[in-house]
């Protein structure tokens, strides 16, 4: 029962890592590897800061501004360099290893004895796990939420143009370059807030931490997607964080039967990769039609 | 004498500068476009026509020369800022609407053409009676679609809402590039009727390029061909009523 409880509490947590990239990946059609390089860095500021005295939820906030630098600056080396999207998050995502190292001053930093966002006096009173659970749900509901009103706008309807169709958004007047720019800054934002309560949570941040968050973020994505096939873009939001939930389940499942977690990025990218050749194995053994639908592969 | 609400002067472009393989496209483009005037594009492959609309539209810049929009030099504006006054359909269906967006959602996009967009709710039921009413005028069952995306829709459906969207907020200069081209026969006779409508209607003021003579002596008061990157006639009026195909073939022959 707590195994369970923790994993959905990690689930909830990682599930933001998974919102941020759909922003990029699903809505801008844009393959950002930045996130790799702002995860650890949210997680290295926010450690960083409340080692050095500074309010855990300032600190938070110190983590998400990190973040949405580093998107910027992927933003402008592909907007205003013409530097190829993947080649551009690549570029941040190493330059910000050197910056994680610069920050906390050596590669792994613990927060044993510092007060973070999980030990608040209300939280230390619920049951074990369950503090993860709460700040998960509090988090993830707020973000979800503003991420609906932000596409329901007439500039998040801009946003959703241009992903869609940079042509005609151009040819009507949307600003491509900045809302790509924004793009990427809020979803590095989300990003970094992911990696500064995961670090919270864990108790400590370690500049390797990054490796295998964009499969992490992209089973999220996709694992919603076949579980709940045909969606409205509100609903699809939802399903990015049950999706989340449920890739921590099949992890847990599988770390019962016997596998290390050393094991866990061989675990991720096999489950990213069976859930993406579904549409391929589905030809040979006739899987369920509906499981399909969220797994088409787009030309 | 009116003013011209669009005016090309001596307008040049070249590719690839400064390299083995420079050419000029444009070779030295002069037009006035009177307000109200519907002129129609013929020419040859290569002849400058699609690079004349990427100028006038700013995603491309011309090498030399001046544009000039109300008497006001727009030569160096960006595509985006050109898009308060100006409205273009592509010969593409698919480059004229956002695929995943419903066709409400695409016309929700287009009456904002050219004009900042705020973080303010969308209001997309508020506008869905409007929207329905002018799909209908486009009489190919547009209008019982509106919730559909528009990457489900036929060619035909696609492209009369890529019309209608360049016109839904009125603009000053519409560009039409073969923008019947990709269709069947009937169904690009249907729109054609279709956007000759709105222009009279509405005294639109429209460019259209076409490669069928046709089409080009049928619709529009003044018909220009573009010829080796210069405007080699510019027929109007009684001129172009009396104009014929045979005779605007020889402008095809070397």
């Amino acid at each position: 029962m707590n195994l369970i409880v923790s994993s959905i509490g990690q689930g909830l947590l990682w599930a933001l890592l998974g919102l941020g990239l759909y922003l990029t990946f699903r809505i801008l059609d844009f393959a950002d590897m930045t996130v790799e390089g702002t995860f650890p860095l949210g997680a290295a500021t926010a450690v960083t800061a409340i080692s050095n005295g500074i309010n855990p939820f300032l600190a938070t906030l110190l983590a998400i501004g990190a973040g949405m630098i580093a998107g910027l600056i992927t933003g402008l080396l592909y907007t205003k360099g013409k530097i190829p999207s993947l080649l551009a998050g690549i570029l941040t995502m190493t330059a910000i290893y050197s910056v994680d190292l610069r920050i906390m001053g050596k590669s792994n930093i613990s927060l044993l004895g510092k007060p973070t966002l999980f030990n608040g006096n209300f939280l230390q009173q619920l049951p074990q796990f369950f503090d993860s659970v709460s700040v998960g749900l509090i988090v993830i509901i707020i973000v979800t939420v503003l991420m609906m009103l932000f596409l329901a706008t007439d500039y998040g309807q801009g946003f959703i143009a241009t992903g869609d169709n940079p042509t005609m958004a151009k040819s009507l007047g949307i600003h491509t370059d900045s809302m790509i720019n924004v793009g990427l800054m809020v979803s590095n934002g989300m990003v970094a807030l992911c990696g500064a309560l995961v670090a919270q949570s864990n108790g400590y941040a370690d500049v390797n931490m990054g490796i295998g968050t964009i499969v992490i973020a992209l089973a999220s994505i996709i694992i919603g997607e076949v579980a709940f096939g045909d969606l409205t873009l509100n609903q699809r939001l939802v399903a990015v964080t049950l999706g989340s939930i449920i890739y921590r389940l099949i992890l847990l499942a599988v770390l019962q039967l016997g596998f290390s977690a050393n094991d866990l990025n061989l675990i991720s990218s096999v489950v990213l990769a069976i859930c993406m050749m579904l549409p391929q194995l589905e030809k040979v053994v006739h899987l369920r039609k509906p499981i399909m639908k969220g797994v088409q592969p787009h030309e | 004498m009116n003013k011209p609400i669009l005016e090309l002067k001596n307008v040049k472009t070249v590719v690839n500068k400064g390299t083995a393989n420079e050419t000029t496209i444009l070779k030295g483009i002069n037009l006035k476009i009177n307000e109200g005037d519907f002129i129609t594009i013929v020419g040859t492959n290569g002849a400058g026509k699609s690079t004349l609309f990427n100028v006038i539209g700013g995603n491309l810049q011309a090498d030399s020369g001046q544009i000039l929009h109300n008497g006001k030099d727009i030569t160096h504006s960006t595509e985006e800022q050109r898009t308060t006054f100006l409205a273009r359909v592509f010969q593409d269906p698919k480059l004229g609407t956002a695929p995943r967006m419903t066709v409400a959602e695409n016309m929700l996009l287009a009456i904002k053409r050219g004009e900042k967009r705020h973080l303010v709710l969308r209001k997309l039921k508020q506008n869905m009676e409007r929207f329905t009413k002018l799909a209908a005028t486009m009489n190919n069952g547009l209008e019982n679609r509106m919730t559909t995306a528009t990457g489900a829709l036929s060619g035909g459906q696609r492209q009369a809402l890529s019309f209608l969207m360049a016109t839904l907020k009125r603009p000053d200069i519409l560009l039409l590039d073969e923008h019947t081209a990709a269709l069947d026969p009937h169904t690009s006779l249907n729109l054609l009727h279709a956007t000759n409508e709105r222009i009279n209607q509405d005294h639109l003021t429209a460019l259209m390029i076409t490669h069928h003579l046709e089409d080009a002596l049928t619709y529009g008061n003044r018909l220009i061909v573009l010829k080796d990157g210069q405007v080699k006639a510019d027929f109007k009026g009684e001129e172009k009523e009396s104009l014929t195909t045979e005779k605007l073939y020889t402008y095809f022959e070397d």
